[in-house]
């Protein structure tokens, strides 16, 4: 049972992943240089958030192209679960193994703040939390605005692939409840084999109930539980 | 004979070019004037501040550093952890270019702080703008915000706190102060020395182009209406290569062949080369076509005087460099051994084989002091009376209403919030309390500690007195951490003043230490180090003197820290201070001051003892788990103390008193040491046991809705609105 975390140039949010997997929940969590050339061993591959190589050219761009990149997608195609949180999102969308685009948010600025999250927990990733809970998970990013063509996010909905809407205390899903502009207030997606998740919010951020809340957790829990059970 | 206008562009008066050849010998060449420009300048050479820096209180039993010795200062908070940090200012870059301009601030004060083998994990910064309806303060501003936010959420530091003000006195002057805090193993702080002769001189980072050349001497050490044709002076940041630069340098730092780490910030790898050198007691022999660069042709002047960002000076055991080179180069990061640390006291300056100089290092870091005493000699400042307006001291509930509301419509008072969401104050998951409240919190993994960190300064009350107000401003920024439950152990100083060479600039400066040296012996808090940013002029007119201090606090973990807002009806609210009430005199350099009597006048007081009482008795209170919430009084007086405690929860209050005939200074006026508070009723005994009852008392209760007084009701609704509206233009 183990996590590998990857670091890419840039990337800042490896060493909050790895203190909410490792040192909180107790899983055996490893780092994983972009440069290197094979996953060893590993139940769950992390895309963390940051900033790799500066997001210069297009968010997530340049790292969907580090040398690790390459084992990662095979990981991913052979069914192995990934989470790519935000900027880890970002290049799971370049990576193509995730559908759609994460573009500058709807008001233009960088946007950190707690933010409101419906679940759906028909998911590897989320089915130790309730149905349509509201969970409490902090955004952080510049870049958070999901846009898919038509054709792509009716078959989100059809699949039942979104994972995570921004929404109300109260679970309320409307504009006014969606920091970033994203389609249908998409915070994150799974593809369709269900393995793969990207999230703009930040599950590792919300560990603990000392900084704000734990809410967060669940989602490891979740996936590292059905890699238990196989 | 160099000409005046080169001896300008360089900031050096005639008599300090005569001082120069009288110390040296001989006339300097070039390349020397150059360096004498960067390292005699204000920014480099403390030349008016110097003597001053020299009486300031600096150490404690907590200190491991003292101010001025390392790029920043530490402070030791037990289990061999050490906390280090420092502010800095960049005021000037930031008038010509906002956005790069504060960027390249906040990248220059945390290389300060991994300078010293810290991981950084808090920003802070204070901002100062003049009215947002000007279109050109409004577009510094949102250029300044975005700056910090482009920036420092590239670094995944944790940008927790601070303060955004605004007063017609920063109008073309604004002013951009960023702190930074750090954590180290208290064992493995490193220096910014060599050790020996024969160690290496190694420039990581970014190549060397040609920006920034002159920022020192010309952007910050001259007026302001003299530098706006200097925006090449500004330098382009590039955080992603900072974020390299962090991790790098911080995984050196754990090998053994390191010996030193230096910033390479104002007057580039001159004044941090030749710093390093002084420190060492070595000399240094640098070879410019080593240093790797952007463009063809770069003089050597332009490659010593470069202020090119996101570059790092390290000093390295001779032949040991392999494991740092294999280091960097797995962060794709450049480094060339541009020099060496040689025996005896000079600095050598070589173009390969071209010998280009020859300098005693001494008289490059030496340059003259200036005795403010004898530049402000005579002054005496211009005081003006405070007048009361009629209808001030007549009851009116309306004009009680409609001022009270027209307060929570200033962009001093409204909540900050769309600056601070803009940058990322949860990474690396140790924010406890987070921005917005009087002060932010952090814990500390793996100890049981948490530490407070606030960062402001209110320049007003300087304006009017400026020993007093340095003394107010370092009470405050100690209430701020008291009323966290936390202890104030360590500050830092940003300075922000007009022309020293002018009498007015030179005795605010002098107040300001009278006052910063009464009031750190008080508190017993050592200010550990700072930056001092002279010559803020605007076209028109100085800034109000802005001493800003950045305070950190420490308390344990399981302190239950009292929320800034009232939690639930019911509850009692007390007062912690000698009065409820302000006084007509505290409406002096208020807020309420500055917005319907658009003036500047009066006299402000303190009593620091008193002060330090009130402080240590709210810490009890929280320590003993009393108290509900706490807030300190301040900006705007009790009356917005009161309704932005209430706001937190949405929540109201009724006070068993009458509002008083002078109503405005009684519910505005900015009298310090009081502390607004709420508490269980049951607690109430074992509060009165605690308290002198002198120092306290009861005065109303927590409620759903509106402000009560015996004599007026206040809506609460319309007061939040405006507040969580936020600025009158949309930063």
């Amino acid at each position: 049972m183990k996590i590998g975390i990857v670091v890419f140039p840039g990337t800042w949010s490896e060493s909050d992943t790895f203190y909410a997997t490792k040192d909180i929940l107790g899983f055996q969590t490893e780092y994983i240089w972009h440069k290197d050339q094979k996953l060893n061993n590993l139940d769950l591959v992390v895309l963390p958030g940051g900033f790799s190589y500066g997001d210069y050219l297009r968010t997530g761009a340049i790292a969907s192209f580090s040398p690790i990149m390459e084992d990662v997608i095979k990981f991913a195609n052979n069914g192995g679960p990934v989470i790519g949180i935000c900027n880890g999102f970002q290049i799971l969308c370049e990576s193509k193994l995730l559908p759609g685009i994460l573009i500058r948010n709807k008001n233009l600025s960088f946007i950190c703040e707690w933010s409101n999250l419906l679940v759906n927990n028909q998911s590897k990733f989320t089915d130790e939390y309730q149905n349509k809970e509201v969970i409490k998970i902090p955004i952080s990013h510049g870049e958070g605005n999901y846009q898919a063509d038509r054709y792509t996010i009716d078959q989100l909905e059809d699949e039942n692939r979104i994972i995570f809407r921004y929404c109300s205390n109260d679970g309320t899903v409307n504009e006014i409840n969606n920091p970033n502009g994203s389609i249908n207030n998409i915070a994150g997606i799974t593809n369709k084999a269900g393995n793969v998740l990207g999230m703009m919010p930040h599950p590792e951020k919300a560990s603990e109930k000392l900084i704000g809340g734990d809410d967060g957790l669940t989602i490891f829990k979740s996936i590292m539980k059905k890699v238990s059970d196989g | 004979m160099v000409s005046e206008e080169i001896l300008k562009e360089l900031a050096l008066t005639l008599s300090e070019y005569n001082l120069i050849i009288e110390k040296l010998g001989r006339e300097p060449n070039e390349l020397e004037l150059g360096l004498f420009g960067a390292l005699w300048s204000e920014h480099c050479g403390y030349k008016h501040t110097k003597k001053l820096l020299r009486t300031i209180k600096s150490k404690s039993k907590y200190t491991l550093t003292e101010a001025g010795e390392e790029n920043a200062g530490a402070i030791n908070i037990g289990d061999n952890k050490a906390i280090v940090m420092k502010i800095e200012s960049h005021n000037h870059p930031s008038a010509v270019e906002p956005y790069e301009g504060a960027a390249t601030g906040v990248g220059g004060i945390v290389r300060d702080i991994f300078a010293m083998g810290a991981r950084p994990i808090a920003l802070l910064n204070s901002l100062r703008f003049s009215d947002l309806s000007n279109d050109r303060n409004m577009q510094i501003a949102k250029g300044v915000v975005q700056g910090i936010s482009g920036y420092g959420n590239c670094l995944g530091i944790p940008n927790i706190g601070g303060e955004c003000y605004f007063d017609e006195s920063y109008e073309n002057n604004p002013l951009v102060n960023a702190m930074c805090v750090g954590l180290v193993e208290a064992d493995s702080i490193l220096s910014a020395k060599a050790e020996s002769p024969g160690d290496l001189l190694i420039i990581i980072g970014s190549e060397t182009g040609r920006d920034g050349i002159h920022g020192a001497s010309g952007l910050a050490s001259q007026n302001f209406e003299e530098t706006i044709e200097l925006r090449s002076a500004v330098q382009v940041g590039n955080p992603f290569l900072e974020k390299l630069l962090i991790e790098a340098c911080l995984e050196i730092s754990q090998l053994d062949e390191l010996v030193g780490m230096q910033d390479c910030g104002a007057a580039g790898i001159t004044s941090a080369a030749i710093e390093m050198a002084e420190r060492s007691n070595l000399g240094l022999r640098i070879d410019v076509s080593k240093v790797p660069v952007r463009e063809k042709g770069m003089t050597p002047y332009e490659i010593m005087l470069s202020e090119s960002q996101e570059r790092m000076l390290i000093a390295v055991r001779n032949n040991e460099y392999k494991n740092i080179f294999n280091t960097l180069e797995k962060w794709d990061l450049k480094c060339e051994i541009i020099g060496e640390f040689i025996e005896g006291n000079d600095v050598e300056i070589y173009n390969q084989e071209e010998f280009l100089s020859k300098t005693p290092i001494k008289i490059l870091t030496s340059p003259p002091e200036y005795d403010l005493n004898i530049i402000s000699a005579g002054y005496a400042p211009n005081k003006k009376k405070i007048t009361i307006n009629k209808s001030y001291s007549s009851f009116n509930g309306n004009m009680i209403k409609d001022f009270t509301q027209r307060i929570f419509e200033s962009d001093n008072i409204v909540s900050k919030k769309s600056i601070y969401n803009k940058y990322d104050h949860h990474v690396q998951t140790n924010t406890v309390v987070e921005p917005g409240s009087d002060a932010s919190v952090l814990r500390i993994k793996n100890t049981d500690k948490m530490l407070a960190f606030s960062c402001d300064g209110n320049s007003r009350l300087c304006g009017v007195d400026p020993k007093l107000g340095a003394e107010i401003n370092i009470a405050e920024a100690c209430r701020n951490i008291s009323v966290m439950g936390a202890t104030p152990i360590g500050l830092t100083d940003g300075l922000n003043f007009g022309d020293p060479t002018k009498p007015k600039g030179a005795y605010e400066l002098i107040e300001t230490f009278n006052g910063f040296n009464h009031a750190c012996e008080i508190f017993d808090t050592p200010i550990i180090s700072g930056n001092a940013s002279l010559f803020n002029q605007g076209h028109t007119s100085s800034i109000n003197p802005t001493p800003i201090i950045g305070a950190m606090g420490i308390m344990n973990k399981n302190t239950n820290i009292p929320s800034k807002g009232f939690i639930v009806p019911g509850h009692k609210i007390g007062i912690l201070g000698k009065n409820l009430w302000g006084t007509d005199l505290g409406l002096s350099g208020s807020e309420f001051q500055r917005i319907f009597d658009k003036e500047l006048s009066g006299e402000i007081s303190i009593d620091l003892e008193f002060e330090k009482v009130i402080q240590e008795s709210i810490r009890k209170l929280i320590a003993e788990n009393l108290i509900k919430s706490a807030h300190d009084i301040s900006l705007g007086g009790f009356m917005t103390a009161l309704v932005l405690s209430c706001e937190k929860n949405k929540l109201g209050a009724e006070i068993e008193k009458v509002v008083p005939e002078s109503w405005a200074g009684a519910l505005f006026g900015e009298d310090q040491s009081r502390i607004i508070f709420s508490y269980d009723v049951k607690d109430k005994n074992k509060i009165s046991k605690i308290l002198n009852k002198i120092h306290w008392s009861e005065i109303g209760t927590v409620t759903k809705k509106n402000i009560k007084f015996k004599n007026i009701l206040i809506e609460s609704d319309p007061m939040f609105l405006s507040y969580n509206k936020g600025f009158s233009r949309d930063i």
